[in-house]
This record gives C-alpha cells, structure tokens and sequence, in this order.
C-alpha cells in the first residue's frame, strides 16, 4: 500500500537555506575524494587498453612488464573470474556480470577503444605506466561500426558474436540488435489518417559524455581471509558492492565498500570499472592498489549517454488538439547491450495527452565504450525530438506553441506513453507559470550588431525512481543527532537528509550531523541517482525522526514517571497530556537520557515503489552572429514543479546544473569519431563543455506542487531540467533565423552550413 | 611516462650543450603547459627536460626606439601586464590575453608557444605581422628567422639538434600603424582557434588610405600563413568595403585548412574571410587613434 499525505506548508526548517554540513570541508580542500586516499605499503595499478575499437586478441606478452623493477602484478582477461550471464538490477539500470566483466576487461575481443586487455600494479605510477608499455599485445584490427544505422546494415561487422537479440521476444542471432521493444495503444493508424495536421521528422544525435570533473578511481585491499575492501568515488556503495561481488564472483558480505567524497557523477558512477581490477591486482601483489583514470579514458571508456536516430510523427486535428503519435528510436548501447530505450520510451510523450500512440525502440551494439546512465538517460534525446517536432506542428498550423502545450497538457489520469497513468502531477502548473512569467512576457530586445536574437521554449520530463534506503539516528548528550546514511552526497543531499529529522524533531539543520557511511554500518541504500535520494532517503530520514520521538517520549515517560501515551510532543518540546505546565524540550531531554534508560537510537528503511513524476519547461533567448554561425545564449529560465523544495538553494542548482549541461548538449557536445572508431575529442579543451563564461545567469521559477507519496511533497528535481534544453535552443535558434536543424550538436559550423543554403 | 633528468642552466651555452647532447631526447622547459602535456601523454619521450627560466637572456622584456624584444621564456602575463608592450604592440597583447586562462597565462611562454608548432597558436600569427625575427642559438653559432619561416609543419620548426630558441624582436612600428588578432572559438574562452586572422596595416598621414599591410592566418594549414597576396592587395588603396572585402577574399584563398574535430574546410575559409574584415577594421581603428 502507498501512503499518501496532506500537504502542508508550516515549515520551520524545510524550505530554509542552511549551508551544508559538507561545505567547509570542500571549499578548503580537506573532503577526502578518491584521489586523495593512501594507505600504508600502497601500489598504483595502471590498465593496458587497446588502441583499436574492434580487433580479435592474437596475443598477450606480459613478461617484458612482469620482469621490471618496482613491478608487483600484471593481469589480464584470463585473470577475470567467469562471470554468469545473469541481469541485476541496479535501482537506475541493470547489470548484466558476464557483459560488465568483459567491459572491464577483455577476453579474446576488444570491442571499443581504450578497452583494457592488462593491468599492471608496481610501485608507483609512472613505474606502472612504464609497464603497462611494456605488455605487448598483438591484434588483428576488425572495421568497427560507430552509428546505429551501419550497425544494422546488412554484412555490417557483429560486435558481439554471442549476443542474442530480443527483437519483440523472438531471438535473433549475428546481429548487433539486442533489444526491440513496442508500446501501442489505440487506433494510432486511424487516428494519424483523420488528423487534420500532421508532421514526421527525423532527428540524430551523437554520443555525449556527462562531463563530471572528477575521474573514476578506486582502491582495494583483498586481504588474508578473502576480505575485499574497496574506497570509491561512486553514487551508490551497496550498488558498486553488488556489482563487484557480482564480477569477482565472492558474497557481498565478502565486500565492503567505502564512499569517498564524489566529484561528479550524473549517473556515470553507478557503474564499476577500476573497483575489480584493482581488487585483482591486490590479491596478487597482497599490496593495497590504487588507480586513477586518465581523462581520455574517461571519455573512451565510460560514461556516455547514446546518441542514435529518431522518427516522430504526429497528428493533430484541426483544432490543435493531438489525435496520434508514432515515434521510432534507435539508440547506441555502446559495446555491451543496454541503451536507455525503457525510459526513452516513458518519456518522449510525457507532457502531452494523446489518445493513440506507438513508440518502437531499438537497442544497438556499437564499437563505442557502454553507455552508462546520465541524467534523465534517454529523456533529452526524445525531448529534443519531440519538442523540435512540436514546435514546428504549430508553426506549419499556424498555432500558438504555448495555447498549444497547455491544451494538450498531460494531467492526474493521462496515460503515459508506455501504458502507465499519471497520478497528481504538476505539468499544467508549469506551464501556467511559463505562460505568465516575467521571461515569456518581455520583448526580446535588440541583440548586437551583426547578430540576430530569437526565444525558444521546450517542455521536459522524468518520472523519478523511489528504491530502498536506510539511515539511522542517534542522540547526543548536548542535543545533538547523529544521522547515519547510505546515500553518497552529490548534490548537498547531507544537509537535505538533517533537514528531514531536524524538522520532524523541532531542532536546527545543523544540529544534526550527517554522516555517508560505508556498506557495514548502515543498512542496504540504493544508488544516488534517479533523483530519488532526498525523496526516498529523506522519507526512511522521517521515519527514523518520527521512531526517534516516539522512543524519546518513552524516556520522558521514565522522566516524570507517567505512561508514555501521556507524553506529546510539539514543536521540539515533550510536554505531559494531564499536566500542560510539565514540559522538557529536545536538548534538555538528551542531557538527561544517560539516566533515563541510556541512548537512544532510531532506524528508518523505505522500499518505494512510485515517486512522483517531474515536469519542467525553459525559455531561452539567444543571439546568432550569422556570418560565424556563433550562438550566445543570452537569457535562461527554467521552471519545473519540484514538490516541495526541501532546500531551495540546493533544488536550484539542480535546475541550473541540467540547464547547463542541456545546453552544452545543444551547442557542442559530442564524441567526433573517426572512421577506425576511435574518438577525436577525448579532452576537455576539445570535448566542449559550456564554461561560466559562455552562460547568462540562469532564473528559476520553482513550482511546487507538492507530492503526495511524500510526508513533505518532495519530487525528484535533479534529471528533468536536462530535458529542456535541447529542443529550446533548437527552437530558438528556429526563431532567430529561420533554419531548423535536426540533429545535434547545434554548433557553429552547422549553423553557418544551414544559414549558406 | 618515461622517467627523465631535470636540467637547469644558467647560460645559453650551457642549455644549448645539453640540447646539442641529448637530440630530440631532450626538449626545453618554458612555462612547461605544452610539454608536461605531451610527456605525460608519452608524445614525447624525453631523458632531458632543459629548464631555460634561469637564463637571464630568455626572461627579459625589452622595449625601446629600435623596438620589442621578448625573451623566449617569458610568460604572457608579463607582457601583456606591460603598459609599453600594450602600448605599441596591441596585437601581441591580443595574442598572449586568450591563449589558456590566467594559470596558464601565468606560466606559458610566447616562446614556447613559436616552438610548439601549433597552426592554431594564438600567439603566433600577431609576431608574424609584426614582421618579428626569431633569435637562435646553436653549437653551430647564432642565426636569425623571420617568425612565418619559422614553422615547418605542425609540432615543427627550424630548430636543428641542439638549438634554442633565445628571444623575439620586432621592429618600433611606424606612425599611423595599426595591429589586430582574433580568433573564432566555439566557447568565448578557454577554447582553441578553429580559425585565427592577425592583421597590421599603415596608413596614410590623411587616414584614408593604406600604405602597406600583413595579413597572417592561424589554423588554416599546417603551419601559421603569412598571406601575402591578402596583405599586399591594400597597399595604395583606400581605405573602404570594396578593397577591404578584397582582401578578405584574398586571405580566403591563402588558407588551406583540413576538415577536422574543429570544424570543416568550407567553414574555415568563411571564417577567414569574415575575421580578417572584422580585423582589417579593427586595425585601422587602431591605426587612426
């Protein structure tokens, strides 16, 4: 059963900006991320990788390697346990151990560039990467496939030989199909042959990369008694426990995972990568092993969110009402199955209602390193797809797109694209507010000279993730309360979760003191990601509070000698039923319980199953230089129904950190591949994420409706403002000079190209 | 990355004796932001990094009547900070500004930028229409380069084994004489040219018409251009759209880039041809005061 909650709006501590607990430490340089860990007798491990996307492995000389000084351990794919092929869900994702062993390692194949085929443990780094030089490899080179279409092509080179498509539950073999999947309802051919308008355009996108400015690390000790410890910068310890257990083939008892400060993840730290290797290498050396990634293998060989092909079609009756949609979409899984198709297919008609719909979608094996998930994975892609599509409907129609958005607005009981019916959701909230906001009102000014301004706008959406998540409590003397959790803190989540108890118990945010702890000392959380953590960690936060009070209430009880049915408590304040004038507030209370019966100590865990959908939509103003094709965004304001905004500030920054990551998406982004199959870009300096210096401050209008699956109406906020964008510039950039482009990224050299026509 | 000797000497001799004993196993050491990159990208291999900061000659500024000279290890805050640079040689400043952010510009040297070969260097095009000289030393003796024979190809110079790169001179420049950079990037910093224009001009006493100009082009071939058919078009013409919508036209022609990560051949040479007007322009600008 779901509970489900009144809304409320008295708040002392939720909706306040208290400075997270977690700030000092990381302005100063004191936060412990992966990098920063050592350990007595520590070694560096360091992986070989192939410089080809798809080559057959002849042959691995590691002796030249073995015999160097300083020199402790060198593996390879034969070192790999056998992994099973068998599907675990992760929370945002699943696994699969035999494709994510062969991702970390290769056996005979490597099947993307930068693909491990050794690992080298020596003294120290460059020791170790003078040896990992040393392993010879020999190879013969196959001819990669790097898009969705020439993967599918007939004769095109198989990635996998043993992969088995499901193509609508029939097998298929010697393919690089893994997954086709369908959702229709209604009469979708009817409907499309009464429509009175329709439009059916095809969009492509390219690989992108989530850009976290942290590498993937990791340190392992496995010692004595087959006990593997493993320090991590990673969105979920319970989850990177599951999949190294999984990999290494040992109980998850066996391991204990420590998170370490994050530095970025966006969903691409939900995957393991070096966490096993290093493990190995540590059982070989008995030596703890620590690696650190290299930024071009971050880019080559983690992270990315496909890009791939999409088809929409739709059909609307002559009164702007949409009678039907088709959407076909392939999407890159990378070089293991595994695209986001599921989500893409929950997402692409989201915001709308339409009556007759199908979405087919297509998971495709490329030689590029697997996708991971990233932010909202799969929504900006069909976002960018379908808004693009929307907007021009109304344009060819001659429809106002915002009249046109909101009459056709999904609502409570409008059925989702994949069959599911939404609950009490904030779309036409959000629109209502875009509709009447300062930035949709104002004119749009003169740009510069030589450059020419439009606005776009664009609907977004995530249908959030619930999950499982533990935490515990326990009271100090000076009326303080520890708070123990499993959830990694990415985005100021710590201060998010004291706030949760602080308010349940009357006391300040910073009174309560959060701790991320490892995967022995709190019970089983789910990944950091989905947005679920301040919705489900914060929920198993209240109860704990709420346990909390009532086993307080049975120390007052001792206190006054009365029965604990006759203690209330209000505010922060235990007070007597019988006798109103008797009170003790928390802190008094917690200086007295060493002789009221000892520590207290409360325990909170949630397994929820519906979370509560996130609509947003941004408006963007930009300027082209239309002689460089140049594209300045010059104003930005992204409104979402987020709920109820536990911290504002931090609810903020989510809306502003997808807004710059969508933008960067639109504009630059991508993995520029070359024929061979390797990436062209792997570093910053030409993979082109935006800087500060390329973004106007962007506004947010925060719509809160709150979430009655929560007791304080929190929805996810943190992976629908990435949807937006996308399709806003597009549609800006449509408004500015008149060009529609239809793939990403929207760069300078494809505006110019188009404006040369 | 290979393990390697740290040297660092105090004379020119005495780095060029290292350089001459090492070959290409041993590179310079400037502000270190294109070596360290390369090394621990094993580009390069090196069993000698030569650090050239401690030579006297290699660190110092000069500006004087018979014109600039830049040590070859000074970095770009030093003389874009340099109120006498900024006030005659506005190009260089133009240059040295945009090449990395503040860290980098806080360590990496003009210098250092000449020798890394680069096509897409910033800092390399504004030397060249400032009609600068190379200054190197050798085993062999010291020798001079005009800075636009001085790349050969991308990552390559004419420095042989054991030469070194000492400083950059360039002439006072005359009256009425204007100078510009720019450079199209994707981002507004922190980014790499896709296409790069230096112009220098000199106008008549009236203002209204040229008397000779430099037109060089970054990130358009393998090595920095000297376009000397663009720049010799607006010598003796006046000063307006047609004749500077010639040149441009002409710059077009000189460059020859490649389709690449950056950007396409066909929006390269649009490129070119729409920052040289926009510096042509901003030149004269600067010319007329």
């Amino acid at each position: 059963m779901v509970a489900t909650f009144e809304p409320k709006t008295d708040y002392k501590v939720i909706g306040t900006r208290p400075i997270r607990h977690d700030g000092y430490d990381k302005v100063t340089g004191r936060a412990i991320y992966g990098a920063d860990l050592t350990l007595p007798g520590l070694i560096w491990g360091v992986c070989v990788r192939s410089p080809h996307a798809h080559a057959n492995i002849k042959s691995i000389d590691t002796s030249a390697a073995e015999a160097m000084d300083g020199v402790f351990a060198v593996i390879t794919g034969a070192d790999m346990p056998e992994a099973p092929d068998k599907l675990v869900d992760l929370g945002e994702g699943n696994v699969n151990f035999k494709w994510a062993s062969n991702k970390l390692m290769a056996g005979d194949k490597v099947v993307y560039r930068g693909h491990p085929v050794a690992a080298v443990a020596a003294v120290d780094r460059y020791t170790a990467e003078e040896a990992a030089r040393k392993v010879v490899v020999e190879y013969e080179v196959l001819k990669a496939v790097t898009n969705v279409v020439d993967a599918l092509a007939p004769g095109a080179p198989i990635v996998l030989e043993d992969l088995v498509g499901d193509d609508l539950g029939e097998d298929v073999t010697n393919t690089n199909m893994a997954e086709h999947i369908r959702h229709e309802f209604g009469d979708v051919e009817g409907a499309m042959a009464s429509a009175a308008h329709t439009i059916e355009r095809e969009y492509n996108m390219q690989m992108v990369h989530q850009g976290y400015i942290e590498p993937h690390n990791a340190t392992a000790v496995w010692d004595e008694e087959d006990r593997i410890k493993i320090w991590t910068s990673t969105q979920g310890a319970f989850t990177a426990r599951t999949q190294i257990a999984g990999i290494l083939q040992v109980d998850v008892s066996k391991v204990k995972v420590t998170p370490l400060e994050i530095g970025g993840g966006f969903g691409g730290k939900i995957p393991v990568y070096f966490e096993p290797i290093a493990a190995i290498l540590s059982k070989k050396s008995r030596r703890p092993v620590k690696m650190v990634m290299e930024r071009v293998a971050v880019f080559e060989t983690t992270g990315p969110t496909p890009g791939g092909r999409m088809i929409i079609k739709l059909g609307a009756d002559a009164n702007g009402k949409l009678v039907a949609a088709t959407a076909d979409i392939w999407f890159e899984a990378g070089a293991n199955p595994g695209a986001v198709i599921g989500p893409a297919a929950m997402c692409v008609y989201a915001p709308y209602e339409i009556p007759n719909t199908r979405i087919d979608c297509w998971d495709v094996v490329v030689n590029k390193p697997k996708t991971a998930a990233y932010r909202a994975p799969g929504s900006p892609q069909v976002a960018f797809a379908m808004e693009s599509a929307v907007e021009e409907l109304c344009q060819e129609a001659g429809w106002d797109s915002m009249q046109f958005r909101i009459d056709n607005s999904s609502r409570e009981g409008t059925r989702r694209g994949d069959g599911v019916l939404f609950s009490k959701i904030g779309m036409e909230e959000v629109l209502e507010a875009a509709k009447n906001s300062d930035h949709w009102n104002a004119p749009l000014g003169d740009p510069p000279a030589g450059k020419k301004r439009g606005r776009g706008m664009a609907n977004g959406y995530w249908f959030n993730i619930g999950l499982k998540s533990s935490v515990n409590l326990a009271v100090n003397s000076d009326g303080t309360v520890m708070l123990i959790e499993g959830s990694t803190d990415i985005g100021g989540t710590r201060v998010s979760m004291a706030m949760h108890v602080a308010e349940v118990l009357g006391i300040g945010a910073h009174e309560v003191r959060p701790s991320v702890v490892d995967t022995e000392s709190v019970g089983y959380t789910d990944v950091t990601g989905g947005s679920r953590t301040t919705y489900a960690t914060g929920y198993a936060c209240w109860i704990a509070a709420n346990n909390l009070v009532d086993e307080l209430k049975k120390r007052v009880a001792i206190l006054w000698d009365i029965s604990e049915d006759d203690v209330e408590f209000s505010d922060g304040v235990f007070s007597s039923k019988a006798e109103s004038e008797k009170t003790i507030d928390f802190k008094e209370l917690a200086g007295k319980l060493a002789d009221l019966g000892g520590p207290a100590i409360s325990t909170g865990s949630v397994d929820l199953e519906s979370a509560g959908d996130g609509f947003g939509l941004h408006i963007v103003d930009i300027d082209i230089d239309t002689e460089t094709g140049k594209t300045d965004v010059v104003r930005y304001t992204a409104i979402q129904d987020v709920g109820t905004a536990i911290h504002p500030s931090y609810v903020e920054g989510q809306l502003q950190g997808g807004a710059v990551q969508g933008i960067g998406w639109a504009l630059n982004e991508e993995y520029y591949m070359e024929e061979d199959g390797s990436m062209a870009n792997s570093s910053f300096l030409d993979y082109r994420m935006p800087t500060s210096l390329d973004l106007p401050p962007i506004d947010t209008i925060l719509v809160e409706v709150p979430n009655p699956l929560h007791p304080y109406g929190v929805r996810g906020v943190g992976e629908t403002p990435i949807c937006p964008p996308i399709p806003a510039v597009a549609n800006a950039i449509n408004d500015a000079v008149g060009i529609r482009l239809y793939n990403t990224p929207m760069n300078a050299g494809s505006i110019m190209k188009a404006l040369s026509k | 990355m290979h393990p390697f000797a740290y040297v660092a000497p105090v004379t020119v001799e005495e780095a060029v004796a290292v350089l001459d004993k090492h070959g290409d196993r041993a590179r310079p050491l400037a502000g270190g932001t294109d070596l360290l990159v390369k090394t621990r990208a094993n580009v390069w291999e090196l069993d000698a990094v030569v650090d050239i900061k401690n030579i006297p000659e290699l660190m110092t500024v000069t500006v004087g009547n018979d014109g600039l000279s830049i040590g070859a290890g000074v970095p770009c805050y030093q003389i874009y900070e340099n109120s006498e640079v900024a006030a005659g040689y506005p190009c260089i400043v133009d240059g040295t500004d945009i090449i990395g952010g503040i860290q980098i510009q806080s360590r990496a040297a003009l210098g250092g930028n000449l020798c890394n070969a680069a096509p897409s260097a910033d800092g390399v095009c504004p030397l060249i229409v400032h009609s600068a000289v190379a200054h190197i030393a050798g085993p062999g003796g010291n020798r001079e380069v005009a800075v636009e024979d001085f790349c050969t190809g991308p990552s390559q110079t004419v420095l042989k084994k054991g030469e070194l790169l000492v400083s950059m001179s360039m002439p006072k420049p005359p009256a009425n004489f204007g100078a510009a950079y720019t450079r199209f990037i994707p981002r507004n910093e922190m980014d790499i040219a896709v296409a790069g224009v230096a112009v220098s001009l000199v106008l008549d006493p009236s203002g209204q018409n040229f008397e000779s100009a430099r037109i060089a082009l970054a990130s358009v071939g393998p090595v920095p251009i000297l376009a000397t058919a663009a720049g010799d078009s607006l010598a003796g013409k006046p000063v307006n759209d047609e004749s500077i919508a010639a040149a441009a036209a002409l710059a077009r022609d000189a460059a020859s880039p490649i389709t690449d990560m950056r950007g396409t051949i066909e929006q390269r040479r649009q490129l070119i041809e729409v920052l040289t007007g926009r510096m042509i322009n901003k030149a004269i600008e600067r010319a007329r005061g």
